[in-house]
């Protein structure tokens, strides 16, 4: 033991005069701030990062920011550290850190990361937001103000307090208050607790716990009663919560199934490869967004339009090779269409790919909307909730508004009578299945912001849809969309008591019951078209 | 009488001749690869059927063993469970192959498990599991609880100072058996049970909203709270997406993944998940030339810049390599003496060490816990001081508390009990009888 440690000692003491001509040299403190930071061990990380940014560099932000980002590393033969710009893939584009001179490509294996845990990156945040603190622009003091919560310790009051006084927007200044309030909580300050009884941010309401469970009788009551306050607010909060949870699911579950209100419901054709439609569409996405690198947002806007090309065309093909053979028999188009969506499914695995395919989210989609500390939106599914208003709105105006539409309806309720008028049934019969097969990529389009874009995705929709469709009546859109929505609320309600799984077989359940009350579902056609 | 005899000599002259010849050129090594090429799991599983091959190229390249080639017979069992039984009597009954490299999931196994065992086949299972099971005819290369839930948790407890657990899998065998032990683990080492929080996802979720919400609350209770997932498959990428929608920061809760490797990260943008942690015993990202080397033959052999390795890939690396030093050892390819040779078996890993067959044909494995960074790598943060051997009967569940396996003769058994020393049924028994 005594001769590994003065071993090792030696050894710190060599490499240290080994780095001392290099820095001597060119007399950039930097350097040595950063050679101490990659060579600390655990326990003396936190004074290198104390010591880089007490140093006023103005590099240090960048510094400590890469070092969070996992972006500072050794090169293994000199030990220089270096900033690494781009860390994908077998070599790493490395810069200097003391210049931010490019040094090129380097191979991984001469690089040595230097280390970092959640920890030291928790304590990091800390020192950013410290320093965002005294950004220009308010949304940026308001978030660090917000990433301080929690992270207040006795060092940083101070500097908290100074910057409350000069503090100008109300915003910031309740947000530093709060930082405030939870470390004084923690210290067992009453009116600290007054502060943080408005708030509905979870790490107030986890200083108030901690102080409930705490020693403090004083504090403990009235941490409770703050306690009681802010769940009646989270109460409302929450409600609000499951009913855009419900909204969500239900505006996928009306998407998946509204094409195939078309197909199924108005034409009546068991379209087993509908679900294989939407993957169509959510694979065009992926098309677009390889041809569009780096403009994902684009790339998605564009596949609006393709995606239903694409599955129209898709389904076209479809129909006329298929299914016009096998009208009038549900039976056989049932099976000749599942072999269809095998097809599809294996035609993506080999041409494409098992795997599944990556499709980004672009910026203004991520994220979500925040209302108060206890409710927010997720972007994504709020795009997908409108999406599908949309998509139903347009779908309503072609049925009810355009030539299409009444040949369509004129054609469903008698066909025979429609083609003595003059309409042409076989065309209008591949206009409609084109109609429902588009309105499924542009389902694939949304669903690729939400869920995984790979072979199987279509499976794990078809099933919802069909559901969707029976339960709201079958030839009637407006069934569809309610059908959808409420299945969607109904499952959401249940999912915190029930569980996910369980959820799913009740409403299944729900479903069967309801069929056997209702055979012709929520919205039954009515009059002699429904007999026929 | 004198003619018979001479074409009777004559006969077996050309017969031994003939058996001559045959051992002359020395028939190939045939190398069965049971994996689903398509499906559900042709995702994960396609990649593990390019390792074999690609390790048997390579062995070729060397000489393969003994002198003789080795060949691969590739079925796919379409991710279907039964089909899985079926194919495995194809590959032993027909195809007569020496070895089998293959399964995902545990109800594959258990459904190929009596198939092997009857027809005394060679199995080389590359996936972590649940344990509860030690057969003498299956080789298990993939982390047992021991080698990945009870040491995460115990970092988790230790160097974070987590006291509240999610316990969110998906509603299969594994995460169930899982959540089972490290529920009884955390009860044992004084955590309340209004502190622990389980929940069962159907394969595939995709709408995670309500769950993540609920994880959410239940972490601002103002003890610090990490999520244990064991959540398997794709549905991990919506799960992480709507963490990330949520503003879920892995400093306020951090999620500790069984299941997520590099394969699946590759489907997600990382960036706002840096932080969160996976436990694995190998990660692409770590530091040693045999990994490296091994990444570049692989990249190679895909023909894809961008292909990543994940930790079954690296079990079947060592599975592959531990049979092929058991028949140099054992000097032929029959199942018997292979069985024998291969205990004690020691070959490097990827991550710098080393890994032997144990008796309980479970191996030893050093377990790593990473940190996801924003380029989809791992970043190790701790990992354990030496290797850990894989425990088949877990020590944590009231049933397999006794148990012990130990194949080696005299007492070749995977189900010893230590209380009344006796040795139960074997695994393909137990799993014919669950069906």
């Amino acid at each position: 033991m005594g001769i590994l440690r003065s071993l090792t000692l030696l050894l710190i003491a060599l490499a240290s005069v080994l780095s001392l001509p290099a820095t001597a040299q060119d007399e950039d403190p930097g350097e040595q701030l950063l050679f101490n930071l990659a060579e600390a061990p655990a326990s003396k990380v936190e004074e290198a990062i104390n010591a880089i940014v007490s140093s006023g560099d103005e590099r240090a932000r960048g510094w400590i920011e890469a070092y969070g980002n996992n972006r500072l590393s050794r090169i293994k033969d000199t030990g220089q550290v270096v900033l690494v710009l781009n860390n994908r893939g077998r070599d790493w584009e490395i810069a200097n850190p003391l210049t931010g001179e490019n040094m090129g490509d380097m191979s991984r294996r001469e690089l040595d990361r230097v280390a970092i845990n959640n920890r030291i990156r928790g304590q990091l945040e800390g020192i950013l937001a410290m320093l965002d603190l005294n950004a220009a622009d308010p949304d940026v003091r308001e978030a660090s103000a917000q990433d301080m919560m929690g992270k207040v310790d006795a060092s940083l009051v101070a500097p908290l307090e100074a910057r409350l006084e000069q503090e100008g927007s109300a915003r910031v200044r309740n947000r530093i208050e709060e930082a405030l309030a939870i470390y004084r909580v923690g210290e067992g300050n009453l009116e600290a607790i007054d502060v943080l009884a408005g708030s509905l941010h979870p790490r107030a309401r986890a200083a108030l716990n901690e102080a409930v469970r705490g020693d403090n009788p004083a504090l403990a009551t009235k941490a409770k009663q703050a306690l009681g306050t802010i769940e009646q607010k989270l109460k409302l909060n929450r409600a609000a919560e499951t009913l855009y949870f419900g909204l969500s699911l239900g505006s996928v579950l009306v998407l998946a199934a509204i094409g195939l209100a078309i197909t199924f419901g108005v034409m009546g054709v068991i379209n087993m490869a509908h679900g294989e439609l939407i993957m169509l569409g959510a694979y065009t996405t992926w098309g677009m967004q390889q041809l569009f690198p780096g403009q994902p947002g684009l790339a998605l806007i564009l596949s609006i339009p393709t995606g239903f090309m694409v599955a129209a065309t898709a389904g076209i093909i479809i129909e006329r090779s298929v299914i016009q053979y096998l009208k009038g028999r549900p039976l056989e188009t049932l099976l000749a269409t599942f072999g269809i969506s095998l097809i599809l499914q294996q035609l993506v695995r080999t041409v494409i790919s098992p795997q599944n395919r990556t499709v980004v989210t672009p910026e203004w989609m991520s994220g979500s909307l925040v209302i108060n500390d206890a409710l927010s939106l997720t972007l994504n599914r709020l795009y997908v909730l409108a999406f599908a208003l949309v998509v139903f709105a347009t779908l309503m105006l072609i049925m009810r508004k355009t030539r299409l539409g009444l040949e369509v309806r004129a054609v469903t309720q008698n066909r025979n009578m429609a083609r003595s008028m003059g309409i042409r049934a076989t065309r209008v019969d591949i206009m409609t299945f084109a109609l429902g097969s588009g309105v499924a990529g542009l389902a694939g389009v949304a669903l690729s912001q939400l869920t995984n874009v790979g072979p199987n995705l279509g499976q794990n929709y078809i099933i919802d849809s069909f559901m969707v469709v029976v339960f709201g009546g079958v030839g009637n859109l407006w069934g569809t969309l309610i059908a959808g929505l409420s299945l969607g609320t109904i499952n959401q309600l249940l999912e915190p008591w029930a569980g996910a799984v369980l959820a799913k077989i009740i409403v299944l359940v729900f479903i069967i019951l309801f069929i056997q009350k209702r055979p012709k579902g929520l919205f039954p056609q009515k009059g002699r078209a429904a007999e026929g | 009488m004198t003619i018979k005899k001479h074409v009777k000599i004559g006969l077996s002259a050309l017969a031994l001749s003939v058996s001559l010849n045959a051992m002359a050129d020395e028939h190939p090594i045939k190398v069965g690869i049971l994996h689903s090429l398509s499906g559900t799991m042709a995702i994960s599983e396609t990649v593990l059927k390019d390792t074999v091959e690609m390790l048997i190229e390579q062995q070729n390249a060397k000489g393969g063993v003994l002198g003789r080639e080795l060949e691969a017979v590739v079925v796919d069992p379409a991710s279907d469970w039964p089909l899985f039984a079926e194919k495995a009597r194809e590959l032993l009954a027909q195809e007569k192959v020496d070895v089998i490299f293959g399964n995902w999931t545990s109800v594959s196994r258990k459904s190929v498990l009596p198939v092997v065992e009857e027809l005394n086949g060679l199995l080389f299972y590359p996936v972590q599991y649940e344990g509860e099971e030690s057969s003498e005819n299956v080789f298990y290369t993939g982390a047992a609880p021991n080698q990945q839930a009870i040491p995460a948790v115990n970092y988790l407890m230790n160097e974070i100072g987590v006291e509240r657990w999610v316990l969110a899998g998906t509603d299969y065998v594994y995460p169930r058996t899982t959540n089972k032990i490290l529920e009884t683990y955390l009860m044992d080492m004084g955590v309340a049970k209004e502190d622990i929080m389980i929940n069962y996802t159907p394969f595939g979720h995709s709408d995670w909203q309500n769950i993540v919400s609920d994880i959410k609350r239940f972490g601002s209770a103002g003890k610090k709270t990490a999520v244990v997932s064991t959540i398997n498959g794709d549905a991990n990428v919506p799960f992480y997406r709507e963490l990330g929608n949520q503003g879920i920061a892995a400093s306020d809760i951090p999620v500790v993944a069984f299941s997520v490797g590099e394969q699946e990260l590759s489907g997600i943008d990382t960036g706002p998940l840096v932080g969160h942690l996976a436990a694995w015993n190998y990660f692409m990202s770590v530091d040693s030339d045999a990994n490296y080397d091994f990444i570049d033959q692989w990249i190679e052999h895909t023909g894809n810049d961008e292909a990543v390795t994940n930790d079954p890939m690296e079990a079947h690396y060592i599975g592959f390599n531990m049979y092929i030093e058991a028949v140099k050892k054992a000097g032929t390819t029959d199942v018997d003496a292979v069985k024998d040779a291969i205990i004690g078996v020691t070959v490097p890993n990827l991550t710098g060490g080393y890994a032997a067959m144990m008796p309980n044909h479970h191996i030893t494995k050093p377990v790593l816990i990473g940190e996801i960074q924003d380029n989809g790598q791992f970043s190790v943060v701790w990992e354990t001081p030496s290797t850990v051997a894989g425990d088949a009967w877990s020590d944590y569940l009231p049933g397999s508390r006794d148990l012990i396996a130990d194949w080696r003769k005299p007492m070749s058994c995977g189900t010893f009990n230590t209380k009344t020393g006796s040795c139960g049924a074997s695994a393909g028994e137990m799993a014919a009888a669950d069906e």
